[in-house]
């Protein structure tokens, strides 16, 4: 074993770098860079500047339009773009709905959604979570009853991240009444203009609006927007839910956050000393770093595996757990390191363009909010909880 | 009976828990700390009428003759409601400075609820150093002209008074040359920029530009201000832990309820193990914070400063870091709703967050608690 990355692996990490210093804009890069608030438009730009470069769907083949590239091109690309302030591409379309089309839907599918993904026509979002089933996902009872040609679709879906922006809803129904609650459900791609679909608004504790409950009301769909057969949605949903793999790990975008906490505690004063230089501060930044260092060799080594052809299963339970927690620990280091700063609360300052003076030092405003936002990255995309259960029955074997 | 709440304090606890159960459901505290103000002034009328505001004073100055550990109860009791009337900062902090310098003359109105205070303790460069005043004030012709900036000073958009800590000697960081002073908040050159905090109060920047005072603006002593302000700010600081206490009782009460009501796999949360020992750490943790708490107040209560610090850094250092824990368990185990703002669990997480940092976070205190013990250890 050796710690190199080819010399090939690392010319491309230069174009990646090169693409991204060249092309992103820079009030994106900006609003990324502050943790100010990003729009719509924001993501949509920038991928529409990677499709412009044949770089759209990274994590898909040629045959869909993707760029070939190996699974260590990948994590560089993902790693790269996190560290250098790019919006995090919008994994709906491209890592959830998209690969489940390619995988298990109709031509007419494939050629009906496939390009818009890719060239940020269309926005997806994930009708999968209701009130009564989160964690215990399959007990959901959204449900579709047949009708002729179509479904009509009852019921309602939560925690549907954008789905004020989106086009269309991938949703997990009920079909079928089956003993077993795995089976009898079917996955279904809903237009978001089709009457009897409202979406409220949830909005979080630090005032951000990103989740919303999706109310359907006999919706109606047609038959041929359900993939694969029906009453075998399950199958499609794990596919997807163990499809995040890697990216999941959004190492880049904690590189870059740890640099922001080291500049910070640099600039900020404690006792007469920059704060890095306090003991206690500085063992924190460097706990951080090597619960970093730890993630970072761990995925490089499943990624090894990967582009040998194998199948991750459990580790992607552990880079999710341990993914997460270094990210909510560092946004917790980012507020503490602002001290009385992190109390004003001013949402004004969180836009970009505020031209105002800001309370304080200009980076502090965000902090505290994104600290609070980031509470939901230990309970999204299958609880800490649910994942520890994996990597627990995988090692326990039960 | 040592180490148990004698009956008026019982009794004191009850009122106040009855208040909150009574008068501060959630929706209210939400619709209150939105407003204009961002408190009640009906119910700061009912403080007074409660005598809760003349609670921690003396008999002599007029109070109740109560002390911190009154006043941790009231602020414990009110955490539980997450009340947003500032009665940590005019009662506790800034009535507990003008106690001390026996100022009747402005207390009085602070008990009968017409005066509200704010003390500029921090700086924008200070972080939780109270000595490192920047501000100064230099002697003209009998008056005083101030000039500095007070950081993130809480209250200040309500109050008639601010609280100055300025320097009229020393360095920048020396305890000594430190004064106080009463400053009218509308007092030309006071300039104030007021915003919302992240658990829903008040607080501004403060800039003084040549702010002229007369001599009776002192409080206490000149030069000598500093031993002042470091025990009102220790006793602040025991009864914020109480607050502590209060918060996490109530994010532990509405975690096992939700636990207990909601359900998956067909069977309530509370059912599953690992959330059941997760469950009792934050029962554990409430529990030590409010004994910590306890033992603060009590010694800030006595006459010994050097006990009431050591007590008081202990205590903050262990509310702040079982505080963190707590929060994140709840929100946790609450899980997508926890992170939603209609959720009365996500505002006492900001709370409990928030509080973490004032006097002085985990490392501040541990590491004043761990200098008091050094100390000790050398003198014996």
């Amino acid at each position: 074993m050796d710690l190199a990355i080819s010399p090939q692996d690392e010319a491309f990490r230069q174009v990646v770098i090169d693409f991204i210093e060249n092309n992103l804009p820079s009030d994106t890069r900006e609003k990324v860079r502050r943790g100010l608030k990003l729009d719509k438009d924001d993501h949509v730009n920038w991928h529409k500047i990677l499709h412009a470069n044949g770089w759209g769907a990274p994590n898909w083949t040629p045959e869909f339009g993707g760029p070939d590239w190996t699974p260590m091109q990948r994590h560089i690309f993902e790693e790269e773009t996190g560290r250098h302030h790019c919006p995090r591409l919008r994994p709906f379309g491209l890592k959830m709905v998209g690969p489940v089309i390619q995988a298990f839907g109709s031509d007419e599918q494939k050629s009906e959604h496939l390009p818009k993904i890719i060239n940020s026509e269309v926005q997806w979002c994930q009708g999968y979570s209701e009130p009564d089933s989160g964690s215990d996902l399959a007990s959901l009872k959204t449900r579709a009853v047949r009708d002729g040609d179509n479904y009509i679709v009852n019921g309602q879906k939560t925690w549907t991240t954008e789905a004020h922006w989106s086009d269309w809803i991938f949703c997990l129904v009920r079909t079928g009444e089956t003993v077993k609650k795995q089976e009898g459900i079917s996955f279904l791609l809903i237009d978001m203009k089709t009457p009897g679909i409202t979406v409220k608004p949830i909005i979080t504790m630090e005032g951000g609006h990103e989740v919303n409950e999706v109310f359907l009301d006999d919706v109606v769909v047609p038959v041929s927007n359900r993939v694969g057969e029906e009453n075998k949605g399950w199958t499609i949903a794990k596919f997807l839910l163990s499809h995040e793999r890697t990216s999941i790990a959004e190492i880049g975008r904690s590189k870059s956050q740890l640099e922001k906490l080291k500049e910070i505690a640099s600039a900020e004063q404690n006792n007469d000393a920059p704060l890095i230089e306090d003991r206690r501060f500085r063992d924190k930044i460097a706990r951080a770093e090597l619960d970093l260092m730890a993630l970072d060799m761990s995925l490089m080594r499943i990624v090894a595996a990967e582009s040998g052809g194998r199948q991750i299963g459990p580790e992607a339970s552990l880079l999710k757990i341990r993914a997460t927690e270094l990210q909510q620990k560092l946004t917790e280091l980012l507020m503490e390191a602002i001290g009385y700063y992190s109390h004003p609360d001013i949402p004004e300052a969180r836009e970009f363009g505020w031209n105002e003076p800001p309370v304080g030092p200009d980076y502090a405003s965000s902090l505290s909010p994104i600290y609070f936002n980031w509470r939901k990255s230990s309970i999204y995309g299958g609880s800490n909880e649910v994942q520890r259960g994996i990597i627990a029955k995988m090692v326990l074997g039960f | 009976m040592a180490f148990a709440l004698t009956d008026e304090q019982k009794l004191l606890k009850e009122s106040v828990d009855r208040f909150v159960e009574r008068d501060y459901d959630f929706e209210f505290r939400t619709r209150l700390a939105g407003s204009e103000d961002g408190w009640s002034a009906r119910n700061w009328s009912r403080f007074a009428e409660l005598g809760w505001l003349g609670v921690p004073f003396s008999e002599e100055l007029g109070g109740y003759g109560g002390g911190p550990v009154e006043a941790g109860l009231i602020v414990e009791g009110l955490g539980k409601g997450l009340a947003v009337e500032p009665y940590l900062w005019t009662v506790i902090l800034g009535g507990g400075l003008l106690a001390r310098a026996g100022r009747i003359d402005v207390l009085e109105g602070v008990m009968g609820g017409s005066v509200q205070l704010a003390t500029g303790f921090a700086e924008p460069g200070s972080r939780y150093t109270l000595s490192n005043v920047a501000t100064s004030a230099a002697q003209n012709d009998g008056d005083w002209l101030i000039t500095g900036q007070k950081a993130v000073v809480f209250n200040a958009p309500s109050a008639d008074y601010l609280i100055v800590p300025a320097r009229t000697g020393g360095g920048q960081t020396e305890a000594v040359g430190i004064t106080l002073f009463l400053v009218p908040a509308d007092a030309k050159g006071v300039e104030m920029r007021g915003y919302r905090t992240m658990d829903g109060s008040r607080a501004a920047e403060i800039t003084l530009s040549g702010v002229k005072v007369g001599g009776g603006a002192v409080i206490g002593d000149v030069d000598n201000g500093m031993t002042l302000l470091e025990q009102a700010i220790d006793t602040a600081t025991a009864v914020v832990c109480c607050e502590a206490a209060g918060v996490m009782q109530a994010l532990v009460v509405q975690t096992q309820n939700y636990l207990k009501t909601r359900k998956q796999f067909g069977v309530p949360l509370s059912t599953f193990q690992v959330l059941q020992h997760r469950m009792a750490e934050m029962f554990i943790h409430k529990e030590q914070t409010q004994s910590m708490a306890y033992m603060a107040v009590v010694r800030a209560a006595g006459d010994d400063a050097h006990e009431a610090a050591k007590a008081v850094s202990a205590a903050k250092a262990y509310a702040g870091e079982k505080g963190r824990l707590v929060g994140q368990e709840a929100i946790q185990m609450h899980g997508g709703m926890g992170i939603t703002r209609e959720m009365p669990v996500s505002s006492y997480f900001k709370r409990i967050t928030m509080i973490e940092t004032l006097f002085g976070n985990v490392d501040h205190h541990l590491d004043r608690f761990a200098d008091i013990s050094a100390a000790e250890r050398a003198g014996a």
